[in-house]
C-alpha cells in the first residue's frame, strides 16, 4: 500500500502571545516554537499503521520554508520511507488553494493508494489543503475521518460530525482521507531513529521544478487582535486570595 | 446582480440550527446587494424541510430523490455544479460544519471559483468578497480579499451570525434530480450514534473541565478531587478525550456535548469556539489559565490567571472548609 501524508509545521500558538509582525500581514516569529501540526501527526500515525499492515512506502511532503525539514525528519525517524520540501521561499503568498495546487504538482507522479492530511492546520484554520488536493487529483475524499478500516479494493471510514454522531462511509481507493485528531495515538520517535534521519535525502522542489502559475483564491490585507469580547473579570492576588475569592462567589451563587 | 445561494443543512430529517444563521446571513448580503436569496433544498420527502425554511429566503430550489436523503458530498457535489451553472450565483454560502467542509472546498475547486473557509464576517467591498477568519488558535483575526471572480463561495463559522426571524414566502421550485445514485467511490452507509457514558454531563449542575493544560493522565485526580468537593461533574476538552484520558462522553463542544449548568470551571482550557459552543450558555463561568490572552478569558465571567497546579488544589480547600 502506497501513502503519502502532508505535513504542515506550524507555530505552537495556544499558550504564546501572538504578535503582528511590521508589515501587518505576518506573525513575529522568533519567540514561538514550531512543530508538526496536531493533526498531521495524526495523520502520519495512521500511515505508519496502514504501512506496518499491508507494506508498501510513505511518503512525506511539505510546503514550507527550510525548517519543514526538521518536521519532515521526524516522519522519516518515525517510519516515512520519502520526503519532500517544496520549498515556500520560492512561491510567494500561499493560500489553501494555492498549497493544494503545489501539492498537486509535486504529487502528481506519485502513485499512492491512500493520501492523508491533516483535517486542519491549527495556523490559518483553513480545513481546505486536503478536499482540495483531492480534487485537483481526481481521487474521492472524506474530511474529519477519525476511523479507517481497509479491506481489499474498499475502505470503510468514519467521519466525525457535530455532537458526537459518526457518518459511516464506503470508500473505494484511491483517496483522499483528512484526519481528525484522536484517530490514533501517535508515537514518539525514538533518539536512535532520529539521529538515523538526520542523514536522509529530502528531496527539494523549487520554482525550476513547479514552473506553472499558481493563481490564490484569497490574499490577505491584513492581520488584527480580535476586538476584546465580554471579558472575565480577573481576580488578582495570591492562590489562596483568589481560591477563597472563587470559592465564596460560588456559596453566593447556593451551589454549595 | 446575481443572486445569493445557500445550502439547507439537514440531518436525520431535521433541518439543523446553523441553516437559519446562514439563511440570515444570505438576507443580509442580498439585501445589501439588492438581490435575492436563494436557499437549496437537496432532501428525500422534503415537504417538512420546505415548510421549515420557507419564510428565510426569496425562494427555494429542491431537488427531492432517495439519492439526497443523507448528506454525502459526492452527490451534493455533483447536484450543486448543475444548479450552480443554472443560477449564476453570485456567492454561496455554505455552513463550516462537517457538511460545509466536506462539500464547499471541493465543489469551488471543480467550478474553478475562488472561496474561502469558516468566516465569521463576510462583506462587499468594491464589488469584491471581503471575509474575516480566525487564524492562530483564535489569537488573531485576519482580513481577506477573494480573487476577483463572476463566483464566489464562502463556509460560514456556526455563531457567526445568529439567527433572525423572517416573514418572506419563498418562491418554491422543484427540480429534475439530476443524480441518479451514490457513486461507487464514496458510499453513505449509515449513522452511528454516540456512546453513551456512566454520568450524563448535560444533566449536571456544576461542571469541572479540564483542558489539555492538565498534561498528563496523573494529574487528573486533582481535577476529580475538586468536582467531588463541589459536588459536580467532570467534563473536558478534545485533547483529553484525544489522549485518552477521559471518554468521549465527557467531552465539551462542537463535537461533543453542549452543557449548561450552573456553574462551568474551564481549568487549562483555552476556549477555541468549537469548545465555548458548547459551554457558552453556562449560568456563571470561571476560567483558570496561565495565559492572560486565552480566548477563554473572552467568554468567563471570572477569571484566574495562575498555575493550575497552584490555585486548584487550595481552592479545592477552601470549598471543602466552606460546606462545613
Ligand atoms: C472539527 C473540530 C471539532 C472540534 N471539536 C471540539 C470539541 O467538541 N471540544 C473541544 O474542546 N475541542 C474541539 N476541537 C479542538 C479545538 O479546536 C481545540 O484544539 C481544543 O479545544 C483545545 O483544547 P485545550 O483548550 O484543552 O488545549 P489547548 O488549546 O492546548 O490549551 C491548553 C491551555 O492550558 C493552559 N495551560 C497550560 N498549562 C497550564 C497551567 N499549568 N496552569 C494553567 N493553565 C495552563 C494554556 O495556557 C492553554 O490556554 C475541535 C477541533 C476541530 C478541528
Ligand atoms: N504547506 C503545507 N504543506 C504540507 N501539507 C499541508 C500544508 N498546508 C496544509 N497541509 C495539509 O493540509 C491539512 C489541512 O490544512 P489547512 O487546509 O491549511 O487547514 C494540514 O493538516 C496538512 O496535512
Amino acid at each position: 500500500m502506497d501513502l503519502i501524508v502532508c505535513l504542515k509545521r506550524v507555530p505552537q500558538t495556544a499558550e504564546a502571545e501572538v504578535q503582528i509582525g511590521p508589515s501587518g500581514k505576518e506573525i513575529v516569529r522568533d519567540r514561538l516554537t514550531f512543530d508538526m501540526n496536531e493533526a498531521d501527526s495524526y495523520a502520519l500515525e495512521e500511515a505508519i499503521l496502514l504501512k506496518e499492515k499491508f507494506g508498501g512506502t510513505i511518503t512525506v511532503i511539505s510546503l514550507g520554508l527550510p525548517d519543514a525539514e526538521d518536521t519532515l525528519r521526524i516522519a522519516l525517524a518515525k517510519g516515512a520511507d520519502h520526503a519532500i520540501r517544496i520549498k515556500a521561499e520560492d512561491f510567494g503568498e500561499l493560500d489553501g488553494f494555492k498549497t493544494a495546487s503545489l501539492l498537486k504538482d509535486a504529487l502528481v507522479n506519485v502513485k499512492f493508494d491512500v493520501l492523508l492530511t491533516g483535517c486542519v492546520a491549527t495556523d490559518d484554520s483553513l480545513y481546505q489543503v486536503g478536499p482540495v488536493l483531492a480534487e485537483l487529483l481526481g481521487a474521492p475524499h472524506a474530511t474529519l475521518v477519525g476511523k479507517i478500516e481497509i479491506a481489499g479494493e474498499k475502505a470503510h471510514v468514519n467521519r466525525e460530525l457535530e455532537g458526537g454522531l459518526i457518518e459511516h462511509l464506503e470508500m473505494s481507493l484511491p483517496a483522499v482521507f483528512a484526519v481528525q485528531t484522536g484517530i490514533n495515538e501517535p508515537r514518539y520517535a525514538s533518539l536512535i531513529a532520529i539521529r538515523r534521519a538526520a542523514g536522509k535525502e529530502i528531496k527539494l522542489l523549487g520554482k525550476d521544478d513547479i514552473p506553472s502559475e499558481h493563481r490564490v483564491n484569497s490574499t490577505l490585507e491584513k492581520l488584527f487582535v480580535p476586538p476584546a469580547g465580554k471579558r472575565a473579570e480577573i481576580m488578582t492576588g495570591t492562590a489562596d486570595e483568589v481560591s477563597a475569592r472563587t470559592a465564596s462567589l460560588i456559596k453566593e451563587k447556593g451551589l454549595i | 446582480m446575481a443572486d445569493i445561494l445557500a445550502l439547507v443543512e439537514h440531518r436525520q430529517g431535521a433541518v439543523r440550527d446553523v441553516t437559519f444563521e446562514l439563511l440570515t446571513c444570505g438576507r443580509k448580503m442580498a439585501g445589501t446587494l439588492n438581490a435575492k436569496l436563494t436557499g437549496v433544498v437537496l432532501g428525500h420527502k422534503t415537504d417538512d424541510l420546505v415548510a421549515r425554511v420557507r419564510n428565510h429566503a426569496h425562494r427555494l430550489i429542491v431537488m427531492d430523490s432517495e439519492v439526497f436523503e443523507n448528506f454525502n458530498a459526492e452527490t451534493y457535489q455533483h447536484a450543486l455544479v448543475k444548479i450552480i451553472e443554472r443560477e449564476h450565483p453570485y456567492l454561496s454560502l455554505f455552513a463550516n460544519t462537517a457538511f460545509g467542509i466536506d462539500l464547499c472546498p471541493a465543489l469551488a475547486t471543480q467550478m474553478g471559483y475562488p472561496f474561502t473557509t469558516d468566516c465569521i464576517g463576510v462583506e462587499i467591498v468594491d464589488g469584491q468578497v471581503r471575509a474575516t477568519r480566525q487564524l492562530y488558535d483564535g489569537k488573531l483575526d485576519a482580513q481577506v480579499r477573494l480573487t476577483a471572480a463572476d463566483s464566489y463561495m464562502l463556509t460560514m463559522r456556526s455563531g457567526a451570525c445568529p439567527a433572525e426571524g423572517s416573514d418572506l414566502t419563498a418562491e418554491v421550485e422543484r427540480i429534475e434530480t439530476l443524480v441518479a445514485s451514490q457513486p461507487e467511490y464514496r458510499k453513505f452507509i449509515e449513522y452511528i450514534e454516540a456512546a453513551v457514558g456512566d454520568v450524563d454531563i448535560t444533566k449536571a449542575d456544576v461542571i469541572v473541565g479540564v483542558g489539555r493544560g492538565i498534561k498528563e493522565q496523573a494529574n487528573m485526580p486533582m481535577i476529580e478531587e475538586l468536582a467531588k468537593a463541589l459536588g459536580g461533574v467532570v467534563a473536558c476538552s478534545r485533547p483529553v478525550v484525544d489522549a485518552n484520558w477521559l471518554t468521549k462522553d465527557r467531552q465539551v463542544g462542537s463535537s461533543g456535548k453542549t452543557v449548561k449548568p450552573k456553574l462551568y470551571i474551564a481549568i487549562g482550557i483555552s476556549g477555541a469556539f468549537q469548545h465555548i459552543a458548547g459551554m457558552k450558555s453556562s449560568d456563571t463561568i470561571i476560567a483558570i489559565n496561565k495565559d492572560p490572552n486565552a480566548p477563554i478569558f473572552n467568554e468567563a465571567d471570572y477569571g484566574i490567571v495562575d498555575d493550575l497546579f497552584k490555585v486548584v488544589p487550595v481552592l479545592k480547600n477552601k470549598i471543602l472548609e466552606l460546606k462545613k
